[in-house]
């Protein structure tokens, strides 16, 4: 069979109309649905996950006036490697941390003043994984082992986790640590209620979400003697991060960065 | 046939040789064994999850699917087809009943040659703990059991 000049540009003619027609019908689409987001929204906030669908957004708020760190304070930390069998492994190259202590200039890159109050210079801030709004660890990670909850914690599988370390290179807080090795032989005590993790998996803080399922709050939080970190919902205005929020000036890591950390400092 | 008695003797060497390995199984009693499940004897648990035929075949699919939906979908009930009610927890559920592994799960395991890592991270509860996992977990100096030990 052959095919006419005339045809071929009647076929051709149709064919490029139809293309165009297709790209018109979903790029007017997208506008229409950016409009409704941003209504939903409300005009000049940024469009988040969490704003647009969540009616809870955990989060963190730590109060560094109140942290006693600086005197050898590791309530927090120790609760957490209990609770969470976390491995010594006494070697600071491979370390499993999820939540540890940072100088005030290296927890807060970009906020160093060579002149800043007494107290604040030599700081030990306890850091920890910030549960970012927009995690970069998540969307790296290539077989979904670290996924965002609908609360907005960051969660792990570490079933499906297998080992390439991405998310490690994409979290800039360092939040992330890798199983050298197989941790069980340097666990003091395991703690037979939660798993401990195997050689070639990746493990961070969840903000205790095992405890936060049954309503308790992370352990962290309630190790501490000061009362210096507070959990809540973000969403809620009444609660009482937000009214922490509300009458503190606070700071978070690197929120240049656009990742949307979700643990806020009083300073 | 020449040589015929060099032959048949060569043979039945050949023949002995060859089945050495059936021979020594036989002989060292390690012969391979049919599985020998001891079932769990619980008063107040007399029912699995599932019937029989179902935890035979789709454990394994099970226990993923109680994975994800924990995990992911934040359910921890599972509803069985009698209604009962079950917090979806590999070892508090599942090894609740079944506190021997080396009796129940590496029976058949063992028998297909299938390796199973479930206990390389998930830990039975102290009390519980028997089998060869036993050693690997239980630190006689552990605060956390010593606690146990005193509440029970």
């Amino acid at each position: 069979m052959s095919i006419s000049r005339r045809t071929l540009l009647k076929l051709a003619g149709i064919t490029a109309l139809g293309v165009t027609a297709e790209k018109y019908a979903t790029a007017h689409a997208g506008s229409t649905a950016a409009k409704v987001l941003s209504k939903a929204v409300g005009a000049g906030k940024r469009l988040t996950k969490s704003n647009v669908q969540q009616k809870v957004r955990l989060a963190m708020v730590v109060d560094l006036r109140k942290c006693v760190s600086n005197q050898g304070c590791t309530k927090c930390i120790d609760a957490c490697n209990r609770g969470h069998n976390i491995p010594d492994l006494g070697d600071s190259k491979d370390a499993i941390k999820w939540i540890w202590k940072e100088p005030y200039e290296s927890a807060f890159v970009d906020q160093e003043n060579f002149y800043m109050r007494d107290e604040f210079k030599n700081k030990m801030v306890p850091v920890f994984c910030n549960n970012c709004d927009n995690p970069p660890c998540v969307e790296v990670c290539p077989t979904q082992a670290t996924f965002q909850r609908p609360d907005g914690i960051v969660m792990m599988d570490w079933h499906r986790c297998i080992g390439c370390r991405y998310c490690m290179a994409a979290c800039p807080y360092g939040s992330r640590s890798f199983n050298w090795r197989d941790p069980r032989p340097f666990i003091k005590d395991i703690n037979p209620d939660y798993p401990t993790r195997t050689k070639g998996v990746v493990e961070k803080c969840t903000w205790c979400d095992e405890r936060v399922d049954q309503g308790l709050l992370p352990l962290c939080v309630e190790a501490c003697p000061e009362k210096a970190m507070v959990f809540g919902n973000l969403n809620d205005p009444n609660s009482e991060v937000r009214q922490l929020l509300k009458d503190n000036f606070s700071v978070r890591r690197k929120p240049g960065l656009g990742t949307s950390p979700e643990v806020y400092y009083l300073v | 046939m020449y040589d015929s008695g060099k032959i048949i003797a060569g043979l039945v060497i050949f023949i002995g040789l060859f089945t050495s390995p059936f021979w020594y199984d036989l002989a060292s009693g390690t012969a391979l064994q049919t599985p020998d499940l001891v079932l769990p004897t619980k008063a107040d648990q007399k029912q699995c999850v599932a019937s029989l035929e179902f935890m035979r075949r789709d454990h394994m699919a099970l226990l993923n699917d109680w994975r994800t939906q924990v995990v992911r979908d934040g359910i921890t009930y599972y509803k069985s087809a009698n209604g009962k009610e079950f917090e979806m927890r590999y070892t508090k559920t599942c090894l609740g009943c079944h506190t021997n592994t080396s009796q129940f799960c590496d029976q058949c395991h063992n028998y297909i040659g299938v390796t199973l890592y479930c206990l390389d991270c998930h830990n039975m509860p102290a009390t519980q703990i028997q089998g060869p996992m036993a050693a690997k977990i239980l630190n006689p100096n552990s605060e956390i059991l010593n606690k146990l030990q005193i509440q029970n």
